[in-house]
């Protein structure tokens, strides 16, 4: 028998519920409103008064209204069939809901139960199991779905019996487990799990040591993200974060791509609903959408359901890693789900830390953000959740306590500049003020030396410093005026342009130059360094930027082009031929400083 | 204390607590969000608390005693809807200000959001005849974009314009804190046009207490989904000023003690705005809902909380500024974006389009760097002088608000200034379009 109990409360999304039974913290309830019912979650307890905040409006809603405690957390369903489905933050199927406007009340099932789906079994009658551990797999799209052992599970199993291969709906019950005591659990393709918690079915959690290929040259080249790897996309408004995610789900090289549209725009999701199912995936050569799944929780939509949308599409990322695959995680954008949270700790009259946020915002996000990343299952496979965020600080100033909060645990740092996105340098990433920590990691350095080529780490420390140097040589230059200045200074400048230009810029809306290959990375970066370390004649400063923008062209012509084609080679013989005209002889290595 | 008048109103007496924009008494049966009628004025319930009811009263509560008249009506705020509505104007409350009553349903305002798979992507173009905006940032029919602008700029001229040029099937007016003079002139100009029995408006104007203003926009857009969802309409909706409606937020938020974020605004105040602003929408039977706002900004501070907020959840915005060369209002081509317009330039206008656009932008910036070399002593070179003449022209013949041509003539305006300033190579358009549409004027 549930605990009930009556609405004493209600502000805004914020109702107070009064039981005598017994209550648990984020334990989920739903409040009969009428013919509708309205999901909960218990955010504080005090006394006989539970504190719950409601995932849907609460118009109309009146004291006295009865409230049923489910005795558990807000869980996601996981199996066979979540892929390429828009969820809402709940794990709603939204295209299963009815008419065009979002009812209040209205729960679909995630998983299409009457689906049959065609079972392998991996494991044997007798084959010793525990939480994690795969008995069968089914095909999802073209992705090997394991079904495993449910994580709920503790302890050591045994398979007293398992379906033979066959087709199979995800409710049918599949494998039968008998544990130490003797007792028998019967496992069917679907199992549950409270969101908040992390799936452990691992067996460790080493250091990154492998790079997650993006395609975007100014991430991989120069701060590249690793598998299993943490970073954050801060940037104000109309810099290009959206597009940037956008490209990123298109091109980064996982097996799956899960999305989750937190409090954002309702058109931005529509274009991917719109896009996605007619893209080509690069690698697979299916559908884009095939790979993705996406939680929207637009910003109209319930608030409170925003923050339950990442913690839906972290447990569903965790579940698809324990099954041996590289899982991409993008979430748009933080900031709305922190702001949810300073909603609802101001309606529970909370004492505010800095900008009115919840104190326990950083603890908050650092939890989050140590649920991605790199495991050795216990069957020796290995599985990965890279996680990127977008956060949108207020007035675009960095120093609010949502970037600062996350600046602390992602790894990785892309700063978009609102001066580059301005001046049309797409993706306006700042190659000064971005870093990537991963790139200090040894065993990352030496997997990208390994696998790229031995001088490869080198040549990127020497293009940032070309980049720094041209910097401060445009400052002078600033203040000094064009003719204030050795000639010198227009060489470092438009060094750091030509390395701006071919490296960091890139058309995420051209076809070609979308999505660079690893290898196509490292030709052009020597190339281009090979540029940057010549030593050319100039009379005036006056000849230094058209001479240059020449060079620019030539290397940006064969970005444009197919890598190695008959067009990129005409654009490259074309380059030699400028590059005669100004250079000298001798090469010199170009001012380093130490380097 | 309570007696039964109608089927589901309740009648109350006593007011426990009573401060400057809400009231607490002591009632039973009371659903949240519901509309009371308390001394005569129009009140809401903001909060429960056992049986101590909070209401917010909109028109303020100067004058109330405690032993004022409380009447609950047992339902939501509502608007009557139906074709009545088009040619009229409705005060905050959505009574028409002329008299007289609608036929039509009630419907609760305020209502639920769409579905976000049931979505149509928006495709259609918006032509305005303003080339600031048609040229460089075209509007498309679902989209939601506020003009940023300093309160002495002619934002609601503009908007009036925009809305009259933009072939729309009704045009919604939710007027928030407008002066008097700025009602009358919306009402003279649609008048004038003939196009007043495509308007609806609901206005509350400066003489009107504040915190009615928070019922305007409510109204407005159950008005524009009466029309966009059940008579396909393409539906435009004007909301002027946002600043101000969001001022009414802050003062109630104030008035219930919760604790202010940034700029003194409720911590809400991104969700509050977008709840709004998402309701602009391509449904997939043809109807639209599309969104143009005004967001007065204090001495173009974009940094402030409403228009920073406002910018995180609009499509792009459309900055006004005075170019003193030309002395005439712009629309900045550096601030402003339409974040939709890719979907139609160069789509649906001519294919050289987006070419044109971004050359002209570029040639723009080159003239703003010019001009700082100027101002900074340095000397100019033959090209700099070239870029700013082009800029002047570019100023007056195609950012000017006062301009209305059609996109065709804006493109071949841009190429008779690129003609006159420039060589085809120092424009950088695609060659096969300098071919096809650069016409040298010998």
């Amino acid at each position: 028998m549930n605990t009930t109990g009556n609405v004493t409360g209600i502000i805004a999304n914020l109702v107070i519920v009064e039981t005598e039974g017994k209550v648990g913290q984020n334990e989920i309830c739903f409040i009969r409103h009428g013919d509708a019912r309205l999901m909960a979650e218990v955010i504080k307890v005090m006394g006989k008064k539970a504190y719950i905040q409601v995932f849907e409006s609460t118009r109309g809603l009146k004291v006295g209204t009865e409230v049923e405690f489910m005795d558990h957390m807000l869980e996601v369903t996981l199996g066979p069939g979540i892929l390429s489905k828009n969820f809402d933050g709940l794990q709603n199927d939204l295209n299963k809901m009815e008419g065009v406007f979002l009812k209040r009340g209205e729960y679909t099932s995630a998983l299409d139960m009457e689906k049959k789906f065609a079972f392998t079994p991996l494991a044997k009658k007798d084959d010793k199991v525990t939480a994690g551990s795969w008995l069968g797999e089914v095909k999802e799209n073209w992705i090997p779905h394991k079904i495993m052992v449910p994580f709920t599970f503790s302890g050591n199993y045994a398979v007293k019996s398992l379906k033979e291969a066959g087709e199979f709906t995800p409710d049918t019950v599949i494998a039968v487990l008998t544990d130490q005591d003797g007792q028998d659990h019967k496992v069917s393709m679907v199992q549950k799990w409270p969101v908040k918690v992390p799936i452990r079915a691992y067996k460790n959690k080493p250091r990154p040591f492998k790079i997650l290929e993006t395609g975007i040259r100014v991430m991989d080249t120069l701060n590249p993200m690793a598998e299993g790897g943490t970073g954050f996309i801060p940037g104000p408004f109309g810099s290009g974060k959206t597009v940037l995610q956008h490209n990123l789900s298109k091109n980064a090289e996982a097996d799956l791509v899960v999305i989750a549209a937190c409090g954002e725009r309702a058109n931005e999701v529509v274009e991917i609903f719109t896009e996605f199912p007619e893209l080509d995936d690069p690698r697979t050569g299916r559908k884009l959408m095939e790979r993705t799944t996406i939680i929207a929780n637009t910003s109209n939509m319930p608030v409170a359901a925003r923050e339950a949308s990442v913690y839906t599409a972290m447990t569903i990322a965790e579940y698809y890693r324990a099954m041996g695959l590289k899982v991409l995680l993008l979430a748009d954008s933080t900031s709305r789900w922190a702001q949810a949270l300073r909603e609802m700790s101001n309606r529970m009259e909370e004492l505010p830390g800095p900008d009115g946020f919840p104190m326990d915002l950083s603890a908050i996000i650092a939890n989050f953000y140590a649920r991605a990343g790199f495991v050795y299952l216990p069957n020796g496979e290995t599985g990965s959740i890279t996680f990127i965020g977008t956060v949108s600080p207020a007035g675009g100033n960095l120093k609010e306590p949502v970037t600062e909060s996350t600046k602390k645990v992602a790894r990785c740092f892309y700063a978009l500049s609102q001066d580059r996105a301005d001046s049309k340098r797409y993706p306006a990433i700042d190659p000064i003020d971005s870093y990537s920590k991963y790139l200090e990691y040894p065993e990352i350095a030496e997997y990208l030396n390994k696998t790229i080529a031995a001088d490869w780490t080198e040549s990127v420390f020497q293009a940032k410093d070309i980049l720094l140097r041209g910097k401060e040589a445009y400052e002078q230059i600033n203040i000094l005026g064009d003719d204030g200045v050795p000639l010198d200074y227009h060489v470092k400048y438009w060094r750091s342009e030509l390395i701006d230009f071919v490296i960091l810029q890139q058309d995420a809306f051209d076809k070609i130059d979308a999505s660079s290959s690893l290898e196509r990375q490292h030709y052009m970066l020597t190339k281009t360094l090979e540029v940057a370390n010549m030593e050319f004649r100039f009379d005036s400063f006056e000849e230094v930027g058209p001479y240059f923008k020449q060079v620019i062209n030539a290397l940006k012509q064969m970005n444009y082009s197919d890598f190695k084609s008959e067009k990129f080679k005409k654009h490259e013989k074309e380059l030699q031929g400028i590059l005669k005209e100004k250079r000298v002889e001798k090469s010199v290595p170009v001012d380093t400083e130490g380097a | 204390m309570e007696k039964d008048t109608q089927a589901f109103q309740r009648v109350y007496t006593r007011l426990f607590q009573l401060t400057k924009a809400t009231v607490s008494l002591y009632a039973k049966g009371i659903g949240n969000e519901e509309l009371a009628i308390v001394d005569g004025r129009l009140a809401q319930v903001v909060k429960i608390m056992g049986d101590l009811v909070t209401l917010q009263i909109f028109g303020g509560t100067e004058g109330i005693g405690t032993h004022a008249e409380v009447i609950f009506a047992g339902k939501a705020p509502t608007l009557n809807v139906g074709d009545d509505l088009a040619g009229r104007f409705f005060n905050a409350y959505g009574e028409p200000i002329e008299g007289g009553k609608i036929m039509g349903r009630q419907q609760e305002i305020g209502g639920p959001s769409v579905n976000p798979v049931r979505r149509k992507q928006p495709s259609e173009f918006i032509p305005t005849g303003i080339a600031g905006i048609d040229l460089n940032n075209a509007l498309v029919t679902g989209q939601k974009i506020p003009f940023f602008a300093d309160p002495d700029q002619p934002f609601n001229q503009v908007m009036a314009m925009v809305a009259l040029r933009a072939k729309a099937d009704k045009i919604i007016l939710a007027g928030m804190g407008l002066t008097n003079d700025d009602y009358l002139y919306f009402k003279n100009v649609f008048d004038d046009a003939g196009a007043l029995d495509r308007i609806v408006g609901f206005i509350n104007t400066t003489e009107d207490p504040p915190v009615e203003r928070l019922l305007v926009p409510d109204m407005a857009l159950a008005a524009a989904e009466y029309f966009a969802v059940e008579k396909n309409e393409k539906v435009l909706v004007l909301l002027t000023d946002m600043t101000l409606y969001s001022d009414a937020l802050s003062i109630v938020s104030n008035r219930m003690d919760q604790i202010p974020s940034k700029d003194s605004m409720p911590g809400s105040l991104y969700s509050d705005l977008a709840r709004l602003y998402e309701k602009a929408v391509q449904l997939p039977d043809g109807g639209s809902i599309t969104i143009i706002a005004v967001t007065t900004l204090s001495g173009g501070d974009i940094t402030h909380a409403v228009p920073d907020n406002t910018g995180y959840i609009t499509e792009g915005q459309l900055f006004l500024r005075k170019d003193s060369e030309v002395g005439k209002v712009i629309v900045d081509p550096f601030r402003s974006l339409s974040r939709l317009k890719q979907l139609v330039i160069g789509k649906k206008t001519r294919e050289d389009h987006p070419q044109v656009m971004n050359a002209a932008v570029r040639l723009y910036a080159d003239a703003a760097n010019a001009k700082t070399k100027q101002e900074n002593g340095f000397d100019l070179t033959d090209y700099d002088e070239r870029t700013l003449e082009f800029a002047r022209g570019y100023s007056r013949k195609l950012l000017a608000i006062d301009v209305n041509i059609d996109t065709e003539e804006m493109l071949e305006t841009a190429y008779e200034l690129f003609d006159k300033h420039f060589k085809p190579a120092e424009v950088g358009i695609r060659q096969e379009f300098v071919d096809k549409y650069w016409k040298p004027n010998s």
